[in-house]
C-alpha cells in the first residue's frame, strides 16, 4: 500500500517535471549562457544604439537604449505631459491644435527616421497620429517635437509616416476611405459610389525640415494599410499594401476577407509631379492645422490652412498599378536593394515577393489582367519574384539585415522567421512571448541595415513579468541575429502599447544633441533675461509675472496684489547656462500642471485664483542643496480690492 | 592708439581660442610637473594664463561686461560687499588676480574641484556656483565691468 502510493506519487512528481518543461519558460529557460553579457552595459557606459519606440495609443514616442532595454524618455508628441507641462504651458497648446479644435490625445503607431541616399541621417523622426489624422516631426538634436501638420481628406491616419529616400516626401495615407469632396453627408451603405481613399505627399524642406502637403491622390474607396518607398532602382515610387477591395462597409472581419487577393498598390510618384507641374491638379477647399513649434521664441504657433490640390489617379491611370496580393496585406516592405518588395497577407499562406524589374516590364507591355475602377491590375505571375511557402501564420511586417535576409514577424504563430530574399529560402524562426507585431532591425527598413540585433514588439505579455492586476506591461524582446540562428537576449517592458519601432547608431546623433538654450538667443516675448527684468504688469485682469528661477531662487518670490478673477501668467526663465539644470514651478491650486524649464527657456503656466489667501508656489525639480528653499507667495485679494501690486526677492524690510 | 590695438588684438585671440564651453584637458604626469613648476596658483586653474589690463577702462567692453552680468551673474552676485547666493563683487578685483576670476567663471567645475580658494568659497556659500556658458572673451568683459565696479577708470 505505501510502496504503491510513493510509487504514485513519483510518477505524478516526474510527469509534472515533464510537464513543465514542455512550457515555455521566462528568459532563463530559454536564452543561452552568455545573453545577460550581451545585454549588459555597465554603470556609465552608454548603449550602441537608440530605439524609438512608438507609444500606441499613449501618443507618445520611447526612446530606449541597446541592447541593454534601459528607457531614457518618452517624448509626448500627441499626447499631454503633466510632467513637462507639454499641452498645458501656454507656449505648447498650439502644437495640439487641429480643425476640430485642442485635441490632447492620439494614437501614434509608426516612427519613421529621416534618410538621405536611402541611409538614415539622423536628423529628424516622423511619427503619426492615427485617429485625428496628423503627422509630426521630432528634432533629434533637442529630442521634442518640432512640428505637427494636419491631414485633410483622410479618414485615420494609418499609413503613415513613410518616408522616400531623401526625405523628399513623407507620405500618409488614410486607412478608413470616406466620403470627400463637397457631399459627406451621404448614407453608409453608398460606400462603393461615394467612399474614396486619399493619399497625402507632405513635403519635407531638406534645411529646415519644415512640412507642408504637397498634394494628395484621390484614390478608389477601400482601406490603405502600409506602405514603403521605393529606393535605388525602385526610387521615385511609392508601395501601398490595400485591403478591403470588397468594399465592405460593416462587419469586416467577415466582409472584407473574401477575396483571395487584395492590392498592393504602386504609385509613381514623379510622373505624379509630372501631372502638378503641368497644372494638372485640383485646388480644393479644406481646414487644417499646421503647428510649429520655434525654438527662439520657445512658443509654438498654430495656422489654419485652407486649400490643397487634388490629383484624382482614376483620370491619370499611368500614376497607379494595382498588384495582386493574397488576403488582406498588411505589411508591404521594400528590401535594401530596393528591388524586392514583401507584401504579408495576414490571412495567407504564402507570402509573395514581388520584382520592381519585373512590373516595370509588366507596365511596359501593358501585362494586366483587369482593371479596378479603370485602374490597371498587373498580372500577379508577372510581377512576383517568388513566393516564401509555408513561412507561419499571420505574417504582418518585415525587417531586412546588410547580408540578404529578411525577417517577418507572425502574429498568430508567435514567431519571427528568418528567410533569404532571393533564393526565399527559410532560415530559422524563434518563438516570441506572446504574439508579436512590428519588429525592427536597426536600419532595416533603409538602404544599408546596421544589422545585429532583431527586436520583436508584442501584443500580449500575459506571465512574462510579476503581475500588475488585469493591466500588464507592455513588452518587446531583443534577439542578437550575428550568427546563423537567431538567439533571445533579453525582454524588457515598453510603455504604452508598442507599434513600430526604429534603431539607429547612437553615434549618428549623441554629439548633436543640444544640452542648453543660450539665453542670449531667448526671444521670447516674456523672458525675463536677467533679475533686472523680472517684474509684474497688470493689464486690466491679466497678471503677467516674469519670473527667473536659478540656483536657488525664483525672482520675484513675493506678489502681492493679485486678485480674484485675475489670470496671472507666470512666465518662467531659467537663467541657468549648464546641462541638466532644469527648473520646475507649481503653485497650489493651478487646475493645469507644472512647468519643467530647460536651461535658457521660458515657459509659462496660467493660474486662476478662486479665493483670497497667500497661496505658495515653489521649484519642483530638485536642483541643489537648498532646493527646498527655492519657493515663494502669492497674496490674493478679493476681487475690486486695492490692494497694491508689489513684488519683490530678498527684501526683508517690512518684516516686524 | 598703439596699445589698444594691441589689447584688441590679444583679445580677438583670446576670443577666437575661447572654445564655447571650457574643455577639461588631460595632461600627462610628466607635462603636469612641468606646468607646475611656473603655474602661479594664485591665478586659478584654467585656460586664462596672463591677463594684461589697461586703463583707462575700455567703456564699450565695461558696458558688454555689465550687460552679462546682469543676465547671467546678477541672479547670486551683487555688487556691494553684501553675500546672496554668492559674495558680493565690491573689490574682488583687488581681492584676486585678473586670471583666477577668469577661470572662476569660465572652468567653474573644475576650479571648484581643484582651486584651494574656489573650495573655501564653496564651504562658506555651500552652493556651487553653476556653469553660465560664458566664453573667455565675455568673462573678459566681466572683468572689466568688474573694475569699473571696484572704482577704476
Amino acid at each position: 500500500m505505501k510502496i504503491s502510493r510513493i510509487i504514485l506519487l513519483v510518477s505524478i512528481a516526474s510527469l509534472l517535471i515533464v510537464l513543465n518543461s514542455c512550457k515555455p519558460k521566462g528568459p532563463v529557460g530559454v536564452t543561452t549562457g552568455d545573453a545577460a553579457s550581451k545585454v549588459y552595459v555597465a554603470p556609465g557606459q552608454y548603449d550602441e544604439f537608440y530605439n524609438f519606440v512608438s507609444g500606441g495609443f499613449n501618443g507618445q514616442m520611447a526612446v530606449y537604449g541597446l541592447p541593454s532595454g534601459r528607457l531614457f524618455r518618452n517624448i509626448p508628441v500627441f499626447s499631454e505631459d503633466p510632467m513637462s507641462g507639454w499641452g498645458y504651458s501656454e507656449e505648447t497648446k498650439p502644437m495640439l491644435m487641429t480643425s476640430h479644435g485642442y485635441i490632447p490625445w492620439d494614437d501614434l503607431h509608426h516612427p519613421a527616421l529621416s534618410t538621405t541616399k536611402g541611409e538614415h541621417d539622423g536628423r529628424w523622426l516622423f511619427g503619426n497620429a492615427n485617429n485625428t489624422p496628423r503627422v509630426a516631426r521630432i528634432d533629434l538634436t533637442t529630442f521634442r517635437t518640432a512640428e505637427i501638420i494636419e491631414i485633410p481628406n483622410s479618414g485615420g491616419n494609418h499609413s503613415s509616416p513613410f518616408i522616400t529616400e531623401n526625405t523628399e516626401y513623407v507620405v500618409a495615407g488614410t486607412r478608413f476611405s470616406i466620403p470627400l469632396g463637397d457631399n459627406r453627408d451621404v448614407p453608409i451603405s453608398s460606400y462603393k459610389e461615394n467612399f474614396k481613399g486619399s493619399i497625402s505627399f507632405i513635403k519635407v524642406n531638406p534645411e529646415t525640415g519644415r512640412m507642408n502637403i504637397e498634394f494628395q491622390l484621390r484614390t478608389p474607396g477601400f482601406n490603405y494599410d502600409l506602405s514603403r518607398a521605393g529606393k535605388g532602382p525602385s526610387h521615385g515610387w511609392f508601395f501601398f499594401s490595400c485591403y478591403n477591395t470588397e468594399q465592405a462597409y460593416t462587419l469586416l472581419e467577415v466582409n472584407a476577407s473574401r477575396n483571395d487577393k487584395d492590392f498592393i498598390m504602386a504609385v509613381n510618384w514623379k510622373k505624379a509631379e509630372e501631372y502638378l507641374a503641368q497644372g494638372k491638379g485640383k485646388k480644393e477647399k479644406v481646414k487644417y492645422a499646421h503647428n510649429v513649434y520655434d525654438e527662439r521664441t520657445h512658443s509654438a504657433t498654430s495656422k489654419m490652412i485652407e486649400e490643397v490640390t487634388v490629383l484624382d489617379v482614376m483620370e491619370f491611370p499611368d500614376i497607379v498599378y494595382f498588384i495582386p496580393c493574397p488576403k488582406s496585406p498588411h505589411g508591404c516592405d521594400v528590401d535594401p536593394s530596393g528591388e524586392f518588395i514583401v507584401g504579408s497577407g495576414k490571412l495567407a499562406a504564402v507570402m509573395p515577393v514581388f520584382s520592381f524589374g519585373k512590373i516595370q516590364t509588366a507596365i511596359t507591355n501593358k501585362d494586366y489582367e483587369g482593371d479596378f475602377d479603370g485602374i490597371p491590375v498587373i498580372r500577379y505571375e508577372s510581377a512576383l519574384h517568388g513566393e516564401v511557402k509555408k513561412p507561419g501564420l499571420g505574417p504582418l511586417h518585415t525587417e531586412f539585415d546588410a547580408k540578404g535576409n529578411a525577417y517577418t514577424s507572425f502574429f498568430v504563430s508567435s514567431e519571427i522567421v528568418k528567410w533569404n530574399v532571393k533564393t526565399l529560402e527559410i532560415l530559422d524562426r524563434v518563438p516570441t512571448y506572446y504574439s508579436i507585431g512590428h519588429l525592427c532591425v536597426p536600419g532595416g527598413p533603409t538602404a544599408k541595415p546596421h544589422g545585429k540585433y532583431v527586436i520583436a514588439y508584442n501584443k500580449i505579455t500575459k506571465d512574462r513579468y510579476l503581475p500588475t492586476g488585469p493591466e500588464l506591461t507592455q513588452s518587446a524582446q531583443l534577439y542578437s541575429i550575428e550568427g546563423d540562428k537567431m538567439q533571445l537576449l533579453l525582454d524588457f517592458p515598453t510603455i504604452g502599447e508598442p507599434h513600430y519601432a526604429e534603431a539607429l547608431p547612437a553615434s549618428l546623433i549623441k554629439d548633436k544633441s543640444v544640452k542648453i538654450y543660450p539665453i542670449e538667443h531667448n526671444e521670447h516675448p516674456y523672458a525675463a533675461k536677467g533679475e533686472k527684468m523680472a517684474r509684474v504688469e497688470r493689464k486690466g485682469n491679466d497678471v503677467h509675472v516674469y519670473m527667473t528661477a536659478i540656483r536657488s531662487h525664483l525672482t520675484p518670490d513675493n506678489i502681492e496684489g493679485i486678485r480674484v478673477g485675475d489670470n496671472v501668467y507666470f512666465h518662467v526663465t531659467n537663467l541657468e547656462q549648464d546641462w541638466d539644470v532644469p527648473h520646475g514651478f507649481a503653485i497650489k491650486g493651478a487646475t493645469n500642471a507644472e512647468i519643467l524649464i530647460m536651461p535658457g527657456e521660458t515657459q509659462t503656466l496660467l493660474w486662476k485664483p478662486l479665493t483670497p489667501g497667500v497661496v505658495p508656489f515653489y521649484c519642483t525639480d530638485f536642483c541643489s542643496a537648498l532646493h527646498q528653499e527655492m519657493q515663494g507667495y502669492a497674496r490674493v485679494s478679493p476681487a475690486g480690492s486695492n490692494t497694491p501690486l508689489k513684488f519683490s526677492t530678498g527684501d526683508t524690510g517690512g518684516q516686524k | 592708439m598703439k596699445k589698444l590695438m594691441t589689447v584688441l588684438v590679444a583679445a580677438a585671440i583670446l576670443a577666437a581660442c575661447a572654445p564655447d564651453k571650457p574643455q577639461v584637458s588631460e595632461t600627462t604626469g610628466a607635462m603636469k610637473s612641468a606646468v607646475e613648476e611656473v603655474t602661479d596658483p594664485t591665478k586659478g586653474i584654467g585656460q586664462v594664463k596672463n591677463v594684461t589690463l589697461h586703463n583707462p577702462l575700455d567703456a564699450e567692453r565695461v558696458q558688454r561686461g555689465l550687460d552679462i552680468y546682469e543676465m547671467k551673474c546678477s541672479a547670486c552676485h551683487k555688487l556691494d560687499d553684501q553675500r546672496v547666493v554668492g559674495p558680493g563683487f565690491q573689490d574682488i578685483t583687488k581681492r584676486r588676480k585678473p586670471e583666477w576670476i577668469m577661470n572662476m567663471i569660465t572652468n567653474v567645475d573644475v576650479m571648484l574641484d581643484e582651486d584651494e580658494e574656489a573650495q573655501k568659497l564653496l564651504e562658506l556659500c555651500l552652493m556651487r556656483m553653476p556653469n553660465q556658458n560664458v566664453s573667455i572673451g565675455d568673462a573678459r568683459d566681466i572683468l572689466e565691468f568688474m573694475r569699473q565696479n571696484d572704482g577704476e577708470k
